[in-house]
Formats: C-alpha cells, structure tokens, sequence
C-alpha cells in the first residue's frame, strides 16, 4: 500500500521502538487518557511519562490539550491516518460491490418491461 | 441507466460501534431486497470480480430465523473461507438483519434497510459491532498496514541497527 511506503520513519522510528510508546498508543486507541492516568497506568512517574508523550508528540502520533491542571492525550493525526485509509478501502469494496448490484437490478428492470409487453 | 455523480457510496464510522454505509440504487425497492434475497441474483453482485474471490457455494434460506453460509476462494488463501451466520429479522422489500459468526463473538451484527425514493431506493447498511474493541479490531486486522504491521517492521529494523 502506497500509504505504507509513505509511513514517514524519521521522528515515528524513535517514538515507536520503545515497548512503553507502543502500549501507550494502544492504550489511547481505547480511550483518551490524562498523563496522570497513564504513569499510573503503567507505574511510571509523572515526569517519566510526560518525557515519553512528549517523543510521541512530536512523532505525531499523540496530540494533547491542556485544559485547567490537566493534560489530555488522545492519538495524533498520524496514528488516525490509519483508521481514515482503511475507512477508505472498505468504502472502495462497498462501491465495487454496488455497482455490480446496479448491473443485477438493471438486468431486473428491463426482464419486467419485457414481461409486461 | 446509473448516475456517478449522485450515486455515491458513503461510508461513515457512527460513534464507537457502528459503520454506517448508504448507497442509492436506481430500482423500486422491492427489485433491491429481490436481488438481496434470491440466491442466484445475488452471487450476481456480492463478490465482484475485482475481488479475486471465486464464490464455491451459497445457500440462504431468508426469511426470520433463516441462516446462510457463503464458501469463498481467494488465491491467498490455502483453504477456502466460510461466513456463515442467522437472520434475526426479515421484513420484504424493507429491511434485513443477520449475524456474522465465522468471526465468533466479535462479528457485527449487519442491518440493510431499503427505502423507497420515488422510484429509486436509498440502501443503509449498518454494520453494529459488539464493542469498541470488536470494531478497532476489525479495522487494525482488515488494514493492509495495521500497526503491528509496522511495528514488526520496526522491531526488525531495530534488531538490524543494534547487531
């Protein structure tokens, strides 16, 4: 897949060849979660997990937002850019199969009309 | 007889479950629930060619409390792949609902309801799944390039770069 050769490895190589990074963001595919809820999560000091979001950050794999005291994490564009090309295909399969159902009911349609003559 | 433009297929991921797929077909709508229900018209269209899947067999008995089961071949595939599952509703010529159980208890539950718009019928296909993780499952395995994917292709070249 051309969106796989186009996965970019500068920043995303670093961020993804750490095992704690990686259950990280299989975490954050389940739900969003606060910095908090993650070093507690995976029994790491605060500061020891904001270090890892912030290499994930800046990978694009994990966007943040501060609101009042807490920092919320959910997965960064990149790591959705999956989920929007697999939407994609699906879709593609669903038109394929449609347009063959167009041909089925046209073929329906024109039996009736011949029927009714 | 088609319409490209106005025909499109549109496929939306509905709130954490469900994958919403609507498509409007140039028909009345009983000939669409007709060329759903009739095996020998929908073998027609369900598995089109660019697929590359040859379709061995197909029984379905449609009617509430029905079940079907499709055998399929794919060059890919060393054996031959069954879907199989029950219908839980069948309305004529408005609305269809079954399981799908090759996958065991994450498969989604698929409901296409047939509406009719002046001539035309505007087809939605809802594919429910069981939870959040059935369908993010669904998605991370049926991707070319799901993230274990990739990351075995990291490991890999991590392993590389550290020998």
């Amino acid at each position: 897949m051309v969106h796989c050769d186009a996965f970019r490895l500068d920043a995303s190589f670093a961020a993804l060849a750490d095992a704690t990074r990686r259950a990280v963001l299989d975490q954050l595919k389940t739900a969003d979660a606060s910095i908090t809820d993650l070093a507690g999560k995976f029994q790491m000091t605060l500061t020891g997990m904001k270090k890892h979001v912030a290499v994930l950050e800046r990978a694009g794999l994990v966007a943040t937002e501060k609101v009042g005291r807490v920092r919320t994490c959910r997965l960064g564009a990149r790591a959705l850019e999956e989920e929007a090309a697999w939407i994609e295909q699906y879709r593609h399969r669903w038109e394929a199969r449609f347009a063959s159902l167009d041909h089925v009911v046209e073929e329906l349609i024109s039996q009736e009309k011949r029927n009714d003559r | 007889m088609t319409d490209e433009a106005t025909n499109r297929t549109a496929v939306e991921r509905r709130g954490d479950r469900q994958l919403v797929i609507t498509r409007t077909i140039n028909a009345p709508a009983r000939l669409a629930f007709e060329a759903w229900t009739r095996p020998e018209l929908f073998k027609q269209w369900w598995t089109p060619a660019s697929f590359g899947l040859t379709l061995i067999s197909h029984e379905a008995d449609v009617r509430t409390g029905g079940s079907y089961r499709l055998v399929m071949a794919h060059p890919s595939a060393a054996e031959p792949m069954a879907f199989f599952g029950r219908y839980i509703e069948v309305i004529p010529h408005s609305r269809i609902v079954w399981t799908n159980e090759e996958g065991g208890d994450a498969g989604p539950v698929t409901t296409v309801t047939f509406e009719d718009r002046g001539g035309a019928t505007l087809v939605v296909v809802h594919e429910q799944f069981p939870s959040k993780e059935a369908l993010d499952d669904a998605i991370a395995s049926g991707s070319t390039c799901g993230w274990s994917e990739q990351f075995e292709q990291l490991d890999a070249l991590v392993v590389g770069l550290t020998a």
